[in-house]
Parts: C-alpha cells; sequence; structure tokens
C-alpha cells in the first residue's frame, strides 16, 4: 500500500467520523459531502476513476442537494407555523 | 434502557462488527490480484473486439448492457414516481406558488454566491457533455456525465435566478427527454434483436480505437443514459425546489 493510499485511507475515516459526531443536519450535508470527495480521491488512489467519478457526482452534488432543499421546505413550514401563532 | 446498558450494548455490537469487518477483509484478494478469469478478460475483450478503450463503460453498455437496461428504467420510474406524487399536491397551491417563484429571489441569496453559480455553470456544463460523450475513451460515462449536467442547471438555480431556471428547464421539454432517453436505449437494445442475433447485440461498426465513435453502440448507449439522467435528476430535483416554493407562498 501507498503513502497516498494510507492518507486517503485515513482521510476518510476522519471525515466519516466527522459526519456522525456532526449534530446539525445543515453542517452534516457538507461534512457528507466533504466524506464524498475523500472517498472519491481514495477510489482514485485504488484505480477506480469511473467510480470516483460516480462518488463525486452522488455525494458531492445530488445528496446533499436533496438534503439542504428538504431542510429548506422544513424551515420554511416552521416559520409558516411561528407566523400563524403570533398571528393568534 | 438505562444509559449504562446503551453504552455496553453499543460497544458490544461495535465489537462484533469491527470482528466481522476484519475478518472480511483479511479474505480479500490482494490490490491487482483479482481471483479468477473475468477481470484480465473483459478488458481484453473490450480491447480487442469492441475497440472501447475504457473497459468499465465497454461492460456497462455492452457486456452488461442489459443490467444497465434496468437502471435506467429504475431511475426513470423514480423521477416518474416522484413527479406524480408531488405533483398532485401542487395543482391545490398553483396560484400562491407562482407568486413566490418571483418573490424567491429576494435578499436570500448572498452576491458572491450568485456571482460563483453564474461563473461555474459554463465550465459545468461543458464538462458534464465532455463526460458523457468520451465514456467509451475515458472514465466517465452517461450516469456521471448526466448528474453534472443536472448540477450545471442547479447552479443557475443557486445563481437566484429561479425565474431564469423556469426557462431553462421548462418541464415539459425535460419530461420529453427522460423518456426520450429511456426510450432511446430500448430502441438500441430492441436494434440488436433486429438487425443481430439477440436483445443488446453491438450492430454498430466498431471504428477506430481511441476516436469519438469507437466502439458501436457503447457512445450511442453513453448519450442516451446521460441525456435520461439529466433529465431524471433535473425532474426530482425541481419538482423538491418548487415544494419548497410552495410552501414559501402559503406562509
Amino acid at each position: 500500500m501507498t503513502v497516498l493510499q494510507s492518507v486517503c485511507l485515513i482521510a476518510v475515516a476522519v471525515a466519516g467520523t466527522a459526519v456522525v459526531l456532526t449534530r446539525d443536519p445543515l453542517r452534516q450535508a457538507v461534512a457528507f459531502g466533504t466524506l464524498g470527495l475523500a472517498l472519491s480521491v481514495l477510489f482514485l488512489a485504488f484505480g477506480a476513476p469511473d467510480v470516483a467519478l460516480s462518488q463525486i457526482v452522488v455525494a458531492g452534488v445530488a445528496v446533499p442537494v436533496m438534503v439542504l432543499l428538504a431542510l429548506a421546505k422544513i424551515r420554511v413550514e416552521e416559520r409558516a407555523a411561528r407566523d400563524e401563532e403570533g398571528d393568534g | 434502557m438505562t444509559r449504562r446498558v446503551r453504552i455496553v450494548l453499543g460497544l458490544g455490537s461495535l465489537a462484533v462488527l469491527s470482528g466481522l469487518l476484519v475478518w472480511g477483509v483479511t479474505g480479500l484478494p490482494d490490490l491487482g490480484h483479482p481471483r479468477g478469469p473475468y477481470a484480465d478478460l473483459a478488458p481484453r475483450m473490450m480491447l480487442d473486439e469492441r475497440h472501447v478503450a475504457n473497459a468499465v463503460t465497454g461492460v456497462t453498455f455492452d457486456l452488461r448492457g442489459f443490467d444497465t437496461l434496468g437502471e435506467e428504467m429504475i431511475l426513470f420510474a423514480a423521477a416518474l414516481g416522484a413527479a406524480v406524487l408531488l405533483r398532485a399536491q401542487r395543482t391545490e397551491h398553483e396560484a400562491e406558488a407562482a407568486a413566490a417563484m418571483e418573490e424567491e429571489r429576494g435578499p436570500g441569496t448572498a452576491d458572491a454566491l450568485r456571482a460563483l453559480g453564474a461563473v461555474l455553470v459554463g465550465p459545468v456544463l461543458l464538462l458534464g457533455v465532455y463526460v458523457v460523450v468520451h465514456g467509451a475513451l475515458t472514465p466517465g460515462g452517461g450516469f456521471q456525465g448526466g448528474v453534472l449536467l443536472a448540477g450545471a442547471l442547479l447552479l443557475v438555480y443557486a445563481a437566484g435566478q429561479v425565474a431564469a431556471i423556469r426557462r431553462v428547464r421548462p418541464v415539459a421539454l425535460v419530461e420529453v427527454a427522460d423518456a426520450v432517453g429511456a426510450g432511446a436505449y430500448m430502441l438500441v437494445a430492441v436494434a440488436g434483436l433486429v438487425f443481430g442475433v439477440a436483445v443488446m447485440d453491438n450492430v454498430l461498426p466498431f471504428g477506430t480505437t481511441g476516436s469519438l465513435l469507437s466502439g458501436g453502440t457503447v457512445p450511442v448507449l453513453s448519450i442516451a443514459v446521460g441525456v435520461e439522467v439529466t433529465a431524471a435528476v433535473t425532474l426530482i430535483l425541481s419538482e423538491f425546489v418548487d415544494q419548497m416554493l410552495l410552501r414559501h407562498g402559503d406562509g
């Protein structure tokens, strides 16, 4: 195993732990994207560039965007509920 | 359940899981020395018999092209399901949603984010097209490039131009593109049955290894999947965006 591969494995372990330890969903979405990027570099270091590309687009684009949009919807609904309470 | 019991239970199951993981990993073949002939035969077959330089795309769209057909239909069904479920609610709030669309361009987005989004749209679009059409030559292909293209359209949204994204992703056009991409894959599959000997038979000329149109049906299928994935991801994400804006109109 080369130095690059070892560094990548450690980076994935650190990023994965960071995702678990992050409690705020908004920050978690960003942390998850970082984990995805670390994983894609790992795949590249182990000679799988095709998988690395898929990893980037899924973990770096698709999943965080879906989480962020869901969070935005929840936030808007919460604000609407608060406004109604304020009026009544 | 007390905190103490939970900790003991958690640590116990973690120990079992790590034990299983270590046991499984030690049984793996060494890196670069796979067991069985498939790993050596597939790239050679793709290069010699199909003139495909990137063996991974060759396997995806030729050797196991039938699997990819199923996967494409899964994404198609997922996009269809998201559109059907989320759109049923939309008709109830159509008027408010329209008002919210205009409202959303308010001060919520930072100028730096808008500028960055606007600057990145072009390069990401180009990269997406490049990844889709070069699937048979370099790492990439229809799926990866398709998500990149959908991501480029999302950048238009990140740039704060909800009105603009309405224009760049007219829903009817996206839906048609989704169906055309899925249908094109089907047609190529059936073409193998009509002009060749079986479904998914590679009936087009293979071309010169390394040229853009090498690999017969491989680049055609890569582009079909690229169109389908772009449309499906755009459709799903824009339904999500509409959902978010919809409630905004109610509040």
